[in-house]
């Protein structure tokens, strides 16, 4: 009854249809974006920019004395790049590290952005008020032309980062082939970092500058999980930050005082939580299978490996071995008859008489294959 | 003319700017600068757990519950790590939000009316430091935050000076202090613990955003002065107090937030060292690099003139006009550099021919040689 008031609400409830909308846009614009920053090991650079972009905003505010939406964006737009441009020239020009050069532009900036705030809150006229919503962000504020403006700037970032894509592709793997094929790297360096810094930018309003850089690194990381093909993981990421947005909002919207933002990025963790266990080939369970199967593989090629070397040792002769022998051979003497019983059900294996062991034609054969390679 | 309040803010920001460069010099040269803004932020966490359990905004338990999870999200993120799933800093970027988004949660959901909000952690409010005041006996002790900050400078300083060799072998040379039995692995839990600890104690005051740009900036600034780690400790302070006097007097001409403004000041300082710093400053690189390419092209026309003065070309070749036609220098570059080299001895002009002095001739067979 409740999920189907909940769902009835999000489509016909203004606010939450609003702010579901709002945050898939946002979901699937960082999701995307998000992927190459990852995979360019920039996954902190959101943070910086996110916390960078304040100054922009109030700068913008104080200058053109407009609240409108795509002013604020612009000023924020500039301050991400001024702060990126000033972080890569730190890290270029001097030998501090970029661990360091990020902390620093970020608190930096963000420390100067609260000074212009609190500044322009004092100013006489009271039109300021809402500046701050970017700090901490307030979906719930989305507006139906906030979210229009959001769908074309997100649209736009989409269909360049489709455009650009086999070069955006490339400098991201391989900048330097990129570079000696004649590719313009540096500016398409540029032009992704940009389309990052919208992503960002996007996304203050919803969530808040703290919580953006979760925004753009946690639907790429959970997405990076399921596969090994850009593609599908700008795909995947778009998905999930999308399913974490509307989840979000939903959740956000069935209780009181339950703030969007964090809410949203909670559910995003939680995807990335089951996608680190559960993906096939990387995730943690299917890596522990595999780690058991190889250590089983690895401990009956041992008791093969002995009784190949006892018969090598005794030519002439077909002998058994008593299982002490083989035990005082092994890493692990506890396992030792079970893994022969074993061998003995596949053939490679067999008792000549009480507790005396042998390997058989096959057996024989396998060991000198198994370990003719390794010679 | 300063009040009390005014000079005891000042106080108060210095310590904690000494106290944060004493911890953020490591943090730094140990390529760990963004764990301390994970670790400032997730310190909300722990503080609001604690609050739920003792029911007191002052409870020291507080700072115990800060400084365990700052210990928890290094634990986490090493965890993450391990698991080869994702790089550094993507685990760095994964933990935090979750954490300071579960405490932003349990805040605006069970602890509306108290007093701890985002706001304030984030942000700080020293200019209510003052207010706060320990009072014994009818007497004044001064504002609570010289004993919390205070206290927090005298043990991370205690760090600092009991284990400078053994900070110094992990954080330069981590293998070989394994290897002499060091513990590098407790040093780096003991120093993130102490991070937590200065996060807590100077965000009461200064607010996280703070506390990261006085772990990052000053120790930036000063890594660009020196080489040597206790320099690098001392200016780094230096520069801490620097920018929050500064600051302070910042705000107070603009009637703005101090933390923001303080933080403000880290970074205008950062950037004077930046562009100014003696060696390493852009100014001086420039200057370096400016000197050198006038020793090189003072080498080339030297060699180029002993080049040519043997043979007819001689009136082709070593005229100034045609410098730029065979050593490629445009003709202003050549007149400059030509005045240098006649100023230095190397040639000399005579109707527009340039023939080697004694001292230029040198200076070519030198490196000729070479």
């Amino acid at each position: 009854m409740e999920i189907q008031q909940l769902l009835y609400d999000l489509f016909f409830d203004y606010t939450l249809r609003t702010v579901a909308l709002g945050s898939a846009i946002l979901g699937i614009v960082s999701g995307a974006l998000g992927s190459f920053a990852v995979l360019r090991k920039q996954s902190l650079l959101g943070d910086a920019i996110s916390h960078a972009a304040l100054p922009g905003i109030v700068l913008a505010f104080l200058i053109t004395r407009s609240r409108e939406p795509i002013v604020l964006i612009l000023g924020a737009l500039i301050a991400g790049w001024v702060a990126t441009l000033f972080m890569l020239s730190i890290i270029r020009t001097t030998r501090i590290k970029d661990d360091s050069a990020l902390g620093l532009v970020l608190s930096v900036f963000f420390g100067f952005g609260l000074m212009l705030l609190t500044f322009t809150q004092k100013l006489p006229d009271a039109t300021q008020a809402g500046l701050d919503k970017f700090l901490f962000g307030q979906a719930a504020t989305l507006l139906q032309r906030d979210v229009i403006t959001m769908g074309i700037i997100g649209a736009i970032a989409l269909l360049l980062l489709s455009a650009f894509w086999k070069e955006f592709k490339l400098i991201t793997f391989d900048p330097e082939y990129a570079g000696s094929l004649g590719f313009p790297v540096r500016f398409l360096d540029v032009l992704l970092t940009t389309l990052l810094v919208i992503a960002i930018v996007l996304g203050l309003q919803t969530v808040g500058v703290v919580l953006m850089s979760a925004m753009i690194v946690a639907p790429a990381a959970a997405a990076r999980q399921w596969t090994n093909h850009l593609n599908k993981m700008v795909v995947l990421g778009g998905l999930f930050g999308a399913i974490a947005g509307v989840s979000g909002t939903l959740i956000s919207g069935s209780a009181e005082k339950l703030p969007t933002g964090p809410v949203i990025v909670l559910c995003m963790s939680i995807i990335v939580f089951f996608s680190m266990l559960i993906a096939p080939n990387r995730g943690l369970i299917w890596n522990w299978f595999r780690t058991q199967r190889n250590r089983k593989l690895l401990r009956i090629q041992a008791v093969l490996a002995d009784l190949h070397t006892l018969a090598l040792q005794h030519p002439n002769e077909e002998r058994g071995h008593p299982i002490a022998t083989l035990r005082s051979m092994n890493a692990h003497p506890e396992f030792v008859s079970l893994i022969l019983n074993q061998l003995k059900e596949q053939g490679l294996v067999q008792e000549l008489s009480k507790n005396a062991w042998a390997l058989t034609q096959a057996g024989l054969a396998e060991a000198e294959q198994t370990f003719k390679k390794e010679a | 003319m300063m009040s009390l309040a005014q000079l005891e803010i000042q106080i108060i920001a210095s310590l904690v700017a000494v106290a944060c460069s004493l911890v953020g010099v490591f943090l730094i040269l140990r390529r760990m600068a963004m764990m301390s803004d994970a670790i400032s932020h997730t310190v909300l966490l722990g503080i609001v757990l604690a609050f739920f359990v003792t029911k007191s905004i002052t409870s020291p338990l507080l700072l115990i519950g800060a400084a365990l999870m700052g210990v928890l999200t290094v634990s986490l993120v090493e965890l993450l790590n391990r698991t080869q799933l994702v790089r550094e800093d993507t685990s760095i970027g994964l933990v935090f939000p979750a954490l300071f988004s579960i405490a932003v949660i349990l805040i605006s959901r069970f602890a509306g009316d108290v007093h701890i909000d985002n706001d304030a952690v984030l942000l700080g409010e020293l200019a209510f430091a003052p207010f706060n005041r320990v009072k014994l006996f009818g007497l004044d002790f001064g504002p609570e935050a010289y004993y919390s900050s205070g206290g927090i400078l005298i043990l991370n300083l205690l760090f600092v000076i009991l284990f400078y060799k053994e900070l110094k072998l992990a954080t330069f040379d981590s293998a070989l202090a394994a290897t002499l039995g060091f513990a590098p692995t407790l040093i780096h839990y003991a120093l993130m613990t102490l991070v937590s600890l200065t996060a807590v104690g100077s965000f009461n005051a200064v607010g996280s955003i703070l506390v990261v740009a006085f772990m990052v900036a000053p120790p930036s600034a000063a890594y660009l002065l020196t080489d040597k780690l206790s320099r690098m400790i001392l200016y780094s302070a230096l520069i801490g107090i620097f920018s929050a006097v500064s600051g302070y007097w910042l705000a107070n001409i603009l009637d703005a937030s101090i933390a923001g403004s303080m933080a403000t000041m880290t970074g205008a300082s950062f950037l004077t060292v930046y562009l100014f710093a003696p060696e390493r400053g852009l100014f001086a690189q420039a200057k370096r690099r400016q000197n050198q390419r006038i020793e090189f092209a003072l080498t080339m026309l030297t060699m180029h003139i002993a080049n040519h003065t043997a043979a007819q070309e001689a009136e082709l070749e070593n005229e100034v006009v045609h410098l730029n036609e065979h050593l490629k220098w445009s003709p202003q570059f050549a007149m400059q550099i030509v005045g240098i080299a006649e100023r230095m001895d190397l040639i000399q002009q005579k109707e527009g021919l340039l023939t080697l002095t004694e001292h230029g001739l040198k200076r070519a067979n030198q490196e000729f040689n070479a």
